[in-house]
């Protein structure tokens, strides 16, 4: 059932999943949102995913990125930045 | 390095009738380094027929996954003031009116936090704060906020909104573009600040089908007015188009693309069941025709630049819809538009593209649609076709 799961416990997923691809694959929300759905099946519900994104992203543990395409990422420099 | 600004391939676009963004470059360039140094990179890439940016795609401001657009030169050394030349999407007002004091407060935060380039408006619909520092660009978000502005779209979210005047200055508005892109904008803040799509999503309202926003080409779901009854006639005002010389028979009745407007003596007569609503005779004739008075949008899905596939035009995939606020119905379809591409859309997939890649056919019934003859491309050519519901069991027996 929805809500079973916490937002927090999804958010931490979520963390682990950007953090162990982080340099390798970019990933987005609807990637995230599915894995976790994949994971706990009708337990998260896709506003649950959308909460904990969002609570990772106003927590500044991620940021958004764009390249082609929006990810998200654990906040870092960027190659192409100038000092 | 030379402080003297040489920019002789730029100069040359200073040459002819239209108004050229080198002189107004050149106008700033005396009070910014960084316009300074944009007009010479700019020369240096003409020169060396390649360009020297590089694109940032970590910049933004907190909580925000749209809105900023990172650049970086590629040639930081030799030009310090574009080191950084960060972009701003300005969400800009629906059917861009403003006051001048609310211009003015703009620009007085741009010159503060960025270049002072402003470019009104970009192809999103924004206004567009060209210019500015990493260590800007959170200041420069405040300052607007606190006058209540916000920043647009970009990314793979809902674009910032956009539309036509409407009724707030046009005849043939068929409904409130205004009031229905300030409501979109409102409902999908979410949407519009945190990228959670596929890809883009770009919506446009144009109040009829001359469509001044360019939603067929330019939206991935065009909004466009149009009504359902006849058009309105004014026989007098006709007439008098005749009494001036106007050549009805040449400029109107043989431009008809489906043929379906007569004239007998001074009467115009118009068989509305053919018009195609091209908007022609209206757009020639404005004061004898005018559109009908049952109003609604049609809505068309899927039209894109060329960047991933090729450019494609919209289609339309409801015909007629009421337009009135609270637009439930139309909120209504868009949530399940939504969730159809987000299930089965991939990475960087337009709504368009998707489309052509499942079938119209199996799109339109993912989304609860109801097909309509105009839908048909051609003539099925394959006879083995299985049509389900013209199936009955028994009969096999
Ligand atoms: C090879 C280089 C580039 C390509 C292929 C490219 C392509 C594009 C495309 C396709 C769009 C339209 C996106 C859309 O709204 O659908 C766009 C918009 C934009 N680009 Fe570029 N771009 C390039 C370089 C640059 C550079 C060097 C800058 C700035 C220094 C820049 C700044 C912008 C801005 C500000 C917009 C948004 C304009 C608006 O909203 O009207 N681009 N670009
Ligand atoms: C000049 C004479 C004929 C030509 C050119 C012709 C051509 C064809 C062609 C092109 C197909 C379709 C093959 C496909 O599915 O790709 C076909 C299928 C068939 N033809 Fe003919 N045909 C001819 C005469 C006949 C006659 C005289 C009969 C029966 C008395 C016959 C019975 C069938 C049947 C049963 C099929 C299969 C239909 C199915 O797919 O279920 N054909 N024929
Ligand atoms: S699209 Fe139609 S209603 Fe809107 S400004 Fe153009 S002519 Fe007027
Ligand atoms: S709107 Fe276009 S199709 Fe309709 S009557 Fe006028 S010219 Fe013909």
């Amino acid at each position: 059932m929805a809500g079973e799961i916490s937002v927090e416990q999804i958010a931490d997923d979520m963390y682990s999943m950007v953090a162990e691809s982080a340099g390798q694959k970019k990933l987005k929300a609807t990637d995230l949102t599915k894995a976790m759905i994949a994971k706990y099946g009708d337990k998260v519900t896709k506003q649950d995913a959308k909460d904990a994104i969002k609570q990772l992203i106003d927590s500044g543990r991620c940021i958004y990125g764009y390249f082609g395409g929006s990810s998200i990422e654990i906040p870092h420099t960027e190659g192409a930045a100038n000092q | 390095m030379s402080d003297e600004l040489k920019t002789p391939l730029l100069d040359e676009l200073e040459k002819g009738a239209w108004p050229s963004f080198v002189t107004d470059l050149k106008s700033m360039a005396g009070k910014s380094n960084m316009v300074k140094d944009l007009l010479r990179q700019l020369e240096k890439s003409y020169r060396d027929k390649r360009g020297y940016w590089k694109h940032g795609g970590l910049v933004g401001v907190m909580g925000y996954g749209g809105g900023v657009i990172g650049r970086y030169s590629a040639l930081p050394d030799e030009f310090p003031g574009v080191s950084h030349f960060h972009t701003l999407r300005i969400n800009q007002t629906s059917g861009w009116f403003y006051t001048s004091k609310a211009l003015n407060e703009l620009m007085d935060i741009w010159d503060e936090h960025g270049s002072g380039l402003l470019n009104m408006h970009g192809s999103t619909g924004d206004l567009v704060f060209l210019g500015t520092v990493s260590d800007e660009l959170e200041p420069t978000f405040r300052a607007v906020t606190e006058k209540g502005w916000d920043l647009g779209g970009s990314g793979s979210d809902l674009r910032t909104p956009s539309c036509c005047v409407g009724p707030a200055r046009c005849e043939n508005a068929c409904f409130d573009t205004m009031a229905l892109t300030y409501n979109i904008t409102h409902k999908y803040q979410d949407e519009l600040h945190r990228p959670m799509f596929n890809y883009k999503y770009k919506i446009k309202m144009s109040g009829c089908p001359n469509d001044c926003t360019a939603a067929i080409a330019r939206s991935d779901m065009g909004v466009i007015g149009i009504w359902k009854d006849d058009i309105r006639v004014n026989q007098a005002e006709f007439a008098n188009y005749v009494d001036s010389g106007f050549n009805v028979q040449e400029f109107v009745v043989e431009k008809c693309p489906t043929k379906c407007i007569s004239v007998e003596g001074k009467e115009i007569k118009i068989d509305n069941s053919n018009c195609v609503k091209c908007m022609h005779c209206i757009n020639t004739m404005p004061k004898a025709l005018a559109v009908g008075k049952d109003r609604g949008v049609a809505i068309t899905l899927g039209a894109k630049a060329p960047i991933v596939e090729g450019a494609l035009f919209g289609s339309v995939m409801v015909p007629f819809m009421k337009m009135e606020p609270p637009f439930e119905e139309f909120h209504d379809l868009l949530g399940r538009i939504w969730e159809f591409w987000d299930e089965y859309g991939k990475n960087r997939e337009r709504i368009g593209e998707f489309i052509v890649r499942i079938g119209l056919a199996t799109f339109i019934e993912g989304i609860g649609l109801d097909p309509i003859p105009q839908m048909v491309k051609q003539p099925r050519d394959n006879p083995y076709i299985f049509f389900e519901e013209y199936y009955k069991e028994e009969e096999e027996k």
